[in-house]
């Protein structure tokens, strides 16, 4: 159990009334959401359009307990096990905010060039929902915890600021199971209260993006810097990480926002990307022919590769949000900012510098490297173990992250190819042990087994053939065995060497040195 | 005489020297509830078997020197049934709590049971806190013991009449718009609205966050200090509950109030307001003057919005803290029903009272988008004016005197089919809970047919200590705490 801090970033007022009327003053919190009017594009006159787009996120912090109770946030735990009267919305109980979630509030918010908020609300936004237990959530609303901040994202080597409007902090909701497993009637639902309470931010984004590609690396950056600053676990999967999109079209050139539509339930960085591209055409195939755009919530649909619509703005929940009256305003000290300021990891970009001037590796690599802390992370102590920059990037930016890719869901930091395992192999290779090409093979096997390089090279007795007798015994069987070959080769056919050397392998099953038997190919094919 | 007739004080000094035990106490409690209850209806659950054992236990325990005596150890105390008590139906006198055991105590319940106090039941009140005359009850009505066809004010018309009439030592109420000092004042006993955030909300049942506070209900000051003391303090389970050093108010109790400096609102003593109750508050003002007092006229120029301000955001916010009562988790869910909203809707509307349902209605409507700004937000800031209304005041006043009601107890029906009239009966505590101020109300007078008259005394935020200083050195002169109703 977490230690719950209490108290001193809250001031009291009482019952807060003087400064609740301060919170109305500010101007609305998104501005891109107005509703602007049709903008009719004649069917005749066919034009390039642009897209517009703004991403709403929400990231799952990894605070230990919850945000405003002390029950554990543990991911899986069995239903309503992490759960007491204050997140289950008892009568009576009263919320406490958790200071840990402001912390982490405040280190994404400064690694996102915000300006925090010295003073910030929270509100009740009301609805009703079985999961919901107290019938509102409550989350920030107008005096948010930080605004105005930017991520800087590259597309095709441009790079380019994308505007973070805001992030706030809010509560979870439940979970509700409809399943007719359990009692084998339709009319039961279930309801798992574990993730009430789970602490959320909310970072939304300026609709600065003009294509998926830029929203995948607007959301790739973003990931980036919440697994640096260690706050969220970025699980897409596991909904650590949520992303719902606003989208509207546009002639390009033209400056008016078109009609916008938010897409919902895109839980895969393909799936967003895979997403947008299908709502862009569905929106400019309908202004091509001459249509409208319905502002409308639309949920994209996995299976099919659609987006079909939730329900229509207008019967969307009035939610009657107002300041909550059970917890203070939050002012928080400048001091504090500064003390979590000064404690900021070393982020992305920094690092990618870094990369270039103390590896000496290319900018793409340092990049590619540095866009996850733990690819970093694995690379760093890679190199630690086996001081060959360039290769150990080499291997890590091609084998170790497509085969992670392979495996949907993988993840470095539990890869079975440890930094340990691969810089073994690396090793072997530079001391001839074994050859690159029987490397792809113990890489394979480490990867399945997560033994070590030298123990799967013993096992399997794939040590390299270096010893010239050995290897030239099997090259002057191959020569005598292929008379006509040698013939060819003779008469000035360079590819049948290719062949002599693809037979020795074969008959070495892959073990012979390569140097040494282009060496003694060499020699005996001349004389 | 009987022990129940007795104040805490009292019992506390009969303990101390051993004449008495506290299953005496309780037992003559539970003997006065037997002889008067079915008469008065204060409560909706007494618990006579847990009082009784506890009582024992607590004796035993105070025998072998296993607890110390506190001034509240043994006394027998009824709870406002708005506060969860863990393991004891706690129903906020509305049908749609009819079965609700909370898993805890509220904060001060367990402030209490540390002082070993024994809990004597839960007391009737005005469904969630919403009224003026414990009329509003899904259990009935509770009847005032000075005169059985009126009513003993609200919403802790429940606390106030038990302590009245015996059937209690002391109690718990709670005061959102006047809970605790209009039932005092009809009931004549003295009863404390603390400063909001001196005493713990966690585990009272919310109406409106920004007003509620609990206090003590008592015989007398002393009890009210002895109360105070054991419920205030700063409570990492509250937000808003202030990390302030809580003094002993009972070393406040002085008779000496020489010098003290008093403001009389104006704006208190409206047309239409009941002539003896004036006359009362000024006989009282007069007494405070010979102690050494002097006193001013003073005006607290936005007190007239202090009603309308109240019921928006009051309103506003029970709809939001209702919203949890939906049939899903706990409490009462209807018996059939078509689908989830159906379910929602059926059981809200069979839960409810009529008041209740008002509040939500009027709350939902000031909070939606469109009118959130014209009701809700003009509403907080007449609220900020009338805090500051007070604060002004009290740069040249220690405290403040008034009315607490307008009239003494009505009788029972007389308001309940006007609204209007009802919300009209708190029109002098309202504008305290808006400041977030602290007042109390303490007996004054009875009017010619007998009914109590409460005198206000409204002091600064965390002023508790004056208040109490000058309802004692009145109390200490007077002799009203002292009458018992004829019953």
């Amino acid at each position: 159990m977490e230690v719950w801090e209490y108290g001193s970033v809250e001031v009291w007022e009482c019952g807060g009334m003087a400064v609740w009327e301060k919170s109305y003053t500010s101007v609305p919190p998104y501005p891109h959401t107005s509703i602007l009017p049709y903008f009719h594009t004649p069917p005749s006159l066919k034009m390039e359009y642009e897209a517009v787009i703004g991403l709403e996120v929400h990231t799952q912090l990894k605070t230990r307990s919850k945000i405003f109770c002390s029950c554990s946030t543990e991911f899986g735990a069995k239903p309503n096990h992490n759960t007491c009267p204050i997140c289950q919305g008892m009568p009576g109980v009263l919320p406490v905010l958790n200071k840990q979630v402001v912390e982490f509030g405040i280190r994404t918010a400064l690694a996102m060039n915000c300006t925090i908020a010295d003073y910030s609300l929270f509100a009740r936004k009301n609805y009703f929902y079985p999961d919901l237990p107290k019938a509102y959530q409550i989350s920030q609303y107008e005096l948010p915890l930080a605004q105005h901040g930017w991520i800087e994202i590259q597309v095709d080597g441009i790079s380019k600021k994308i505007g973070v409007t805001r992030i706030h902090m809010e509560e979870d909701a439940g979970k509700s199971i409809h399943d007719e497993n359990i009692t084998g009637s339709k009319n039961y639902s279930f309801i798992d209260f574990n993730r009430c309470g789970v602490p959320l931010l909310e970072i939304v984004s300026e609709p600065d993006m003009r294509s998926p590609e830029e929203a995948r690396e607007y959301l790739l950056k973003l990931k980036g810097i919440l697994e640096y600053l260690e706050v969220s676990d970025c699980n897409m999967e596991e909904g650590s990480l949520r992303c719902d999109a606003n989208i509207s079209v546009r002639p390009k050139g033209s400056t008016k926002l078109g009609t916008k539509t938010e897409v919902k339930n895109m839980n895969s960085f393909k799936n967003v990307q895979k997403a947008l591209e299908y709502e862009i055409a569905r929106q400019i195939q309908i202004l091509e022919e001459g249509g409208r755009i319905v502002q409308e919530t639309r949920l994209w649909d996995v299976d099919q590769g659609v987006t079909r619509p939730m329900r229509s703005k207008e019967e969307a929940h009035d939610y009657r949000y107002f300041p909550e009256p059970d917890l203070v305003p939050l002012v928080i000290d400048k001091e504090w900012i500064e003390q979590i300021r000064k404690s900021l990891p070393e982020l992305a970009d920094a690092r990618t510098a870094r990369f270039i001037s103390q590896y000496g590796i290319p900018e793409y690599d340092a990049r590619v490297l540095t866009a996850s802390k733990f690819v970093a992370d694995y690379y760093e102590n890679t190199v630690k173990l086996y001081p060959n920059p360039k290769v150990v990037s080499n291997w890590v930016m091609g084998d170790i992250l497509r085969k992670l890719k392979e495996h949907e869901q993988a993840d470095i930091r539990t890869c079975p190819i440890t930094p340990q395992h691969l810089a073994g192999m690396l090793k072997l290779i530079e001391e001839g042990t074994i050859s690159g090409k029987i490397a792809k093979v113990v890489f394979e096997d480490m990867y399945a087994t997560g033994k070590m390089p030298e123990e799967i090279v013993k096992e399997k007795g794939l040590i390299q053939i270096s010893d010239e007798k050995e290897v030239a015994a099997v090259v002057d069987r191959i020569i005598a065995a292929n008379p006509e070959t040698v013939a060819q080769y003779k008469a000035g056919k360079q590819k049948a060497f290719g062949f002599f050397v693809g037979e020795v392998m074969k008959a070495t099953q892959g073990k012979a040195n390569p140097q040494l038997v282009n060496k003694l190919l060499k020699e005996k094919l001349s004389t | 005489m009987e022990l129940c007739d007795y104040t805490i004080h009292e019992l506390h000094e009969m303990m101390k020297r051993r004449e008495i035990t506290s299953r005496q106490i309780t037992e003559s409690v539970l003997s006065r509830i037997d002889q008067v209850e079915n008469r008065i209806r204060a409560y909706i659950t007494v618990l006579r078997e847990e009082a009784l054992e506890q009582a024992s236990i607590i004796d035993q325990k105070l025998q072998r020197g296993e607890i110390p005596l506190t001034p509240l150890t043994g006394i027998p105390i009824a709870i406002k049934d708005l506060i969860c008590t863990r393991g004891v139906l706690t129903t906020c006198a509305a049908k749609i709590l009819h079965n609700f055991i909370p898993p805890y105590d509220a904060t001060v319940i367990a402030r209490l049971k540390q002082q070993n106090i024994v809990m004597i039941g839960k007391t009737n009140l005005d469904q969630f806190g919403m009224g003026s005359s414990t009329e509003n009850s899904y259990y009935g009505i509770t009847r005032n013991p000075w005169d059985l066809s009126r009513v003993p004010g609200g919403s802790s018309g429940g606390s106030a009449a038990a302590v009245i009439a015996g059937e209690a030592i002391g109690a718990l109420g709670t005061d959102t718009g006047g809970s605790i000092r209009q039932p005092s004042s009809f009931c004549s006993t003295t009863g404390l609205k603390p400063t909001y955030g001196r005493v713990s909300r966690y585990g009272l049942i919310a109406y409106a966050s920004s007003l509620d506070q609990i206090g003590p209900i008592a015989k007398d000051v002393t009890d009210c200090a002895i109360l105070l003391n054991a419920l205030s303090g700063y409570d990492p389970k509250d937000s808003t509950s202030v990390n302030l050093p809580t003094p002993d108010y009972t070393r406040a109790l002085v008779p000496d109030i020489t010098g003290l400096k008093i403001g009389i609102p104006e704006e208190y003593f409206i047309a239409g307001m009941d002539e003896e109750v004036e006359e009362k508050i000024w006989e009282a003002v007069r007494v405070l003057e010979k102690l050494g007092a002097s006193y001013e006229k003073v005006s607290l120029p936005h007190t007239e919005y202090a009603v309308a301000a109240y019921y928006i955001i009051a309103p506003a916010e029970a709809s939001s803290n209702l919203a949890r009562y939906d049939g899903v988790k706990y409490g009462y869910r209807a018996d059939t029903y078509t689908d989830l909203m159906d379910m929602y809707m059926t059981t809200r509307s069979q839960g409810f009272s009529p008041e209740v349902k008002r509040r939500i209605m009027l709350g939902t409507y000031s909070l939606s988008s469109g009118y959130y700004d014209a009701y809700y937000l003009k509403a907080q800031k007449v609220r900020t004016l009338i805090k500051r209304d007070f604060e002004e005041a009290f740069k040249k006043y220690d405290v403040l005197v008034a009315p607490v009601s307008p009239t003494p107890a009505f009788k029972i029906g007389e308001k309940t089919e006007d609204p209007l009239q009802m919300y009209l009966s708190d029109i002098f505590t309202i504008p305290i809970n808006l400041a977030g101020v602290t007042a109390l109300s303490i007996p004054c007078g009875f009017t010619k047919d007998g009914l109590p008259i409460g005198l206000q005394i409204i002091g600064k935020h965390f002023g508790e200590e004056t208040i109490l200083k000058v309802a004692y050195a009145f109390e200490q002169n007077t002799e009203h705490h002292k009458k018992k109703p004829p019953l």
